[in-house]
């Protein structure tokens, strides 16, 4: 771990770049309260590993570095998008060792060893996964920029489905969840789509679903 | 390519490309993560610095003191710029307010300084210690404070953007005292946030005097105009290039902070920039849709016959912003020869208010939409009757001028008959469903068609390939697909063979996106330019252009054929053309006309509302592509939900800003919140508004949503409510008991 001096300065630089839009509202004069931090360095330079897309990767990355930034900005996969930075609009969603979040809101450094899965990693123009080519058929999208986040959740759903994780809208706990249209708004409901498709994509994962099994 | 006539038969009307539900031909980038929007052009800058945008923390004063000296000592700032630093600005043509305040503020979460350093943690880490001193001064933050003094405001839309306060057609006073059946009643919209999923973003790098900016802009010369104003440089030194835009809704219309901010940044920091606006800057540091004050009064003969209309609205804006324009469509919706319409404008100092999707008629249609179903019940009549009784096949203000094409009655019947609407009860409340009171409503949706000049080139390549360039966007319209089968119907190529390149200054300017007069004004344009590629090639094979046919790859005229690809055996073919229109907006109104019908479940424990099934049916000239057209529809229905029953923004009126700016707070529809949705297209080709003979319905799709959705809602419950959004509180308490 990191000396606690240098930890302590993360978690306060974390913090006030966190909510400093929610307190320049009731600050007035001046905002935000943090000094710049003394071991700049140390933050810069730490180091974790992670496989991403099958791909292993060693990074050298500032310990405040979410998951999404360390794909977007430095391994250059921007296909995850960032809506909203906040864990808000799920259009970050990727999948970590089989299991789909939004990769905003967690530390690229809290990854050692993790297998990430991103939407480049799903499949390709030429190699569509069914999944994205039920959303090309179904037009399960318009701009397009919550779309890598509504598919990575989409095929992740399929899965918590197929593991028999029940959801808020399950009847029975007892009994394995189907994948009704309910069930499937239900989970997709993280995922944002400003432009509408909700219905569309309803039909993209029904088809897709089918198409599994 | 001037369009003053009717459109005759032209190869467009064959529709083997046109007219047919192609999929997205970005699809498989977008669905794969391929697509570079603006924040994500890794391939062409390699090494940009991040800027991080300080904005303003009060409403309205000054800047009395900004200390840097601690964020400029941060790890990794490289610069600091801020209006003291930064040179003189200008202020672009589309906007309000200046995009970067100091020492005025105009606005909360205006641009005060950008904190540009080495890596993204660290601007933004550095971004929190910019030290700003603000002396606070008096805003006017109450819409409904400062309405009660305000003046009437000139129609911004009309032709010299300067019409009448008022809009009057026979005597409204009298007629509306003598009508036997009278509404008068109030309604309020709620300020909106556009809540596009991608926050704007922008990447500058200057090459000497030479600034390019990949941005995300729905309007590339609008915002490459703008940005040179701003920054006071030739309009020739900058390119700006916007290939995917991750949703607009007239949000990204303009140039806003985060471009001019990046081309500061950049020039101070001396290498490339990008920025991105984080999401909670989206609403207070943009635009948003004004708040509405509305007042309709209907008086109708006892069997439903429209005698007075008069349709006030008033709303707010920054000085110089324009009115929302919601009185409209009441102007031209229904019969009546007693008319009357004006707008109020008050001066806020809030954000500014600027067009979000289909500005005018959305927050109109909610109000007017809601009026109609007042009437009809007062009438004893059914809504859908209501309104075919008062359709008119002309201006109303102006009879001798006809709607270009008008089967507004059309929708209404045929909607009717596919939802099953016989079968709403017409008392309200008396629908149960186990716990669930359930109700049926409808409303009308109508948007104007607007022409906008637009410009391409088209290429054929000696692989035979057809490239067409055009600065025009996709922001989730399908530009890209409605382009490249406009261009395959005319050249007679498979779409396959079809390149299209958008978004990017160095090509032609197109109308670019919005007022939904992207579909049909771009792809007239690229049908403009491809007749002079027709007549290009003809020539090179011999052919009179006036009687070749292009299909299948083949050149047909006379008693002799060619191939298309020897057209360019000694060198490609390129051509270049625009579309310009001619009067025929003068001799008939053009518009698009829809129906919205809705089932609602409202618990009648809690009052909680459930929308349960959506159909529009639209009537809006040819359908470019019914796959796209679609989903556009689907994708505003969607959002007028989120107008009916939870989009507000809560204005803080003491400190002047909207409280709720994140995704958490403004809360959009999701999954759980949409049901299926059809969508139903009549057969329609208006050979008065282009050679397309199509107009639009991205903005078609949200108008009377909201209000069929209130409708349904009023039939559940019984409970009337007119202050918009439509949240359980508003109706709980006066539920009908459970039995
Ligand atoms: S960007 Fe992560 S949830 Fe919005
Ligand atoms: S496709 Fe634009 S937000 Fe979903």
């Amino acid at each position: 771990m990191a000396n606690p001096v240098e930890s302590e300065v993360s978690r306060r630089g974390v913090l006030v770049g966190g909510t400093a839009t929610a307190m320049i509202g009731v600050l007035p004069s001046g905002q935000g309260q943090a000094q710049p931090a003394s071991s700049d360095a140390v933050r810069q330079g730490f180091e974790v590993s992670f496989e991403v897309n099958g791909k292993p990767y060693s990074l050298q990355l500032d310990t405040r570095t979410t998951l999404l930034d360390a794909l977007r900005e430095h391994i250059h996969l921007t296909g995850s998008k960032k809506g909203c930075d906040h864990g808000q609009c799920g259009a970050c969603t990727v999948i970590v060792n089989g299991v789909r979040i939004n990769s905003c809101l967690t530390l690229a450094v809290m990854h050692q060893d993790d297998r990430i899965t991103t939407i480049e990693g799903l499949g390709t123009p030429e190699q569509l996964h069914p999944m994205q080519a039920a959303f090309i058929k179904h037009d399960g999208y318009q701009c397009g920029y919550c779309t890598p986040g509504q598919i990575c959740s989409a095929v992740a759903v399929l899965d918590e489905i197929k593991a028999g994780i029940p959801s808020h809208v399950s009847a029975d706990l007892t009994s394995p969840p189907e994948l009704t249209n309910v069930e499937m708004r239900e989970r997709m409901s993280g995922n944002i789509c400003r432009c509408g498709a909700y219905s569309n994509i309803a039909e993209a994962i029904a088809e897709a679903a089918g198409s599994k099994t | 390519m001037k369009f003053d006539t009717a459109a005759e038969a032209n190869p467009i009307d064959r529709m083997r490309v046109v007219g047919r539900a192609h999929p997205r031909i970005d699809g498989p980038l977008k669905t794969t993560g391929r697509a570079a929007y603006a924040y994500e052009h890794h391939d062409v800058v390699t090494n940009p610095a991040y800027g991080v945008i300080v904005g303003s923390a009060i409403g309205k004063g000054r800047i009395a003191r900004i200390d840097l000296t601690v964020a400029e000592r941060a790890p990794g700032v490289i610069a600091v710029v801020t209006a003291e630093n930064a040179g003189k600005l200008g202020k672009g043509k589309h906007n309000t307010a200046k995009l970067l305040g100091g020492p005025d503020i105009d606005h909360y979460h205006q641009a005060v300084a950008v904190v540009v350093a080495t890596t993204f943690e660290q601007a933004t880490a550095a971004a929190a210690l910019v030290r700003v001193e603000y002396a606070q001064a008096e805003g006017r933050f109450d819409l409904d404070e400062a309405l009660k003094t305000a003046p009437l405001a000139k129609d911004p839309n009309s032709p010299e953007k300067q019409g009448p306060p008022e809009s009057r057609t026979g005597d409204f006073e009298q007629a509306f005292a003598q009508a036997p059946v009278k509404l008068d009643e109030l309604y309020t919209t709620p300020d909106q946030s556009h809540s596009m999923m991608e926050p704007h973003a922008s990447l500058a790098a200057w090459n000497g005097e030479e600034l390019t900016i990949w941005t995300s802009n729905q309007m590339i010369d609008w915002g490459r105009t703008d940005l040179a104003i701003t920054l006071g440089i030739p309009k020739e030194n900058v390119r700006f290039v916007s290939p995917y835009v991750g949703g607009g809704f007239g949000c990204k219309l303009f140039l806003r902070s985060d471009a001019v901010m990046a081309a500061l940044g950049a020039k101070a920091a001396g290498r490339p920039v990008k920025v991105a606006l984080p999401r909670p800057f989206v609403p207070n540091s943009t635009t948003h849709r004004p708040a509405t004050r509305q007042r309709i009064r209907i008086g109708a003969t006892a069997d439903g016959n429209i005698l007075a209309i008069a349709h006030e609205s008033g709303s707010g804006n920054l000085p110089d912003g324009q009115p929302e324009t919601a009185t409209n469509q009441t102007r031209l919706l229904y019969a009546g020869a007693n008319r009357l319409t004006s707008m109020r404008l008050a001066v806020l100092d809030l954000p500014e208010g600027n067009a979000m999707r289909a500005p005018g008629e959305a927050p109109g249609l909610m109000a007017l939409e809601i009026a109609m179903d007042e009437l009809a019940e007062k009438l004893g009549m059914d809504p859908v009757e209501l309104r075919v009784r008062n359709d008119t096949q002309v201006d109303p203000e102006k009879p001798e001028r006809p709607f270009s094409e008008r089967n507004l009655v059309g929708c209404l019947r045929e909607g009717a008959e596919r939802f099953g609407w016989q079968r709403r009860n017409s008392s309200p409340g008396a629908v149960r469903d186990g716990n669930w009171l359930v109700g049926m409503g409808m409303a009308v949706a109508f948007r104007n068609n607007m022409n906008i000049p637009s410009g391409a080139r088209v290429r054929l390549g000696q692989d035979g390939r057809v490239t067409v360039e055009t600065d025009m966007t996709d922001i989730g319209t399908g530009s890209y697909t409605i382009i490249a089968q406009t261009a395959a119907e005319m050249m007679g190529v498979d779409i396959e063979n079809v390149l299209v390149r958008l978004g990017d200054s160095a090509f032609p300017i197109s109308s670019g996106s919005g007022g939904q007069f992207g579909a049909n004004s771009s792809t007239s344009g690229v049908y403009a330019a491809c007749v002079k590629l027709r007549e290009a090639v003809a020539q090179r094979l011999g052919f009179n252009s006036a009687d070749a046919t292009f299909t299948h790859g083949q050149v047909l005229g006379g008693n002799r054929s060619a191939k298309l690809i020897d057209a360019v055996r000694d060198g490609e073919l390129v051509a270049e053309d625009k579309i310009e229109w001619g009067g025929l907006d003068k001799s008939y109104q053009q518009s698009t006309f829809g129906a919205h019908f809705v089932e609602a479940a409202v618990d009648g424990f809690t009052g909680e509302i459930r929308v349960r099934r959506m159909l529009a049916v639209c009537a809006a000239g040819r359908i470019l592509n019914p796959l796209t057209a679609r989903s556009q529809v689907i994708g505003a229905m969607t959002m007028g939900v989120g107008a009916a029953l939870m989009e507000e923004l809560a204005v803080d009126k003491r400190r002047g800003f909207f409280v709720n700016h994140d995704l958490a707070g403004y809360e959009v529809p999701v999954h759980a919140d949409i049901p299926h949705q059809e969508v139903i297209f009549l057969d329609e080709a208006d050979d008065k508004v282009s050679p397309m003979k199509a107009k639009g319905v991205a903005e078609l799709g949200i108008c009377g949503v909201a209000a069929a959705v209130a409708n349904a809602v009023y039939n559940a419950t019984g409970v009337r409510v007119r202050d918009y959004p439509v949240t359980l509180d508003k109706h709980l308490n006066s539920l009908p008991a459970v039995s």
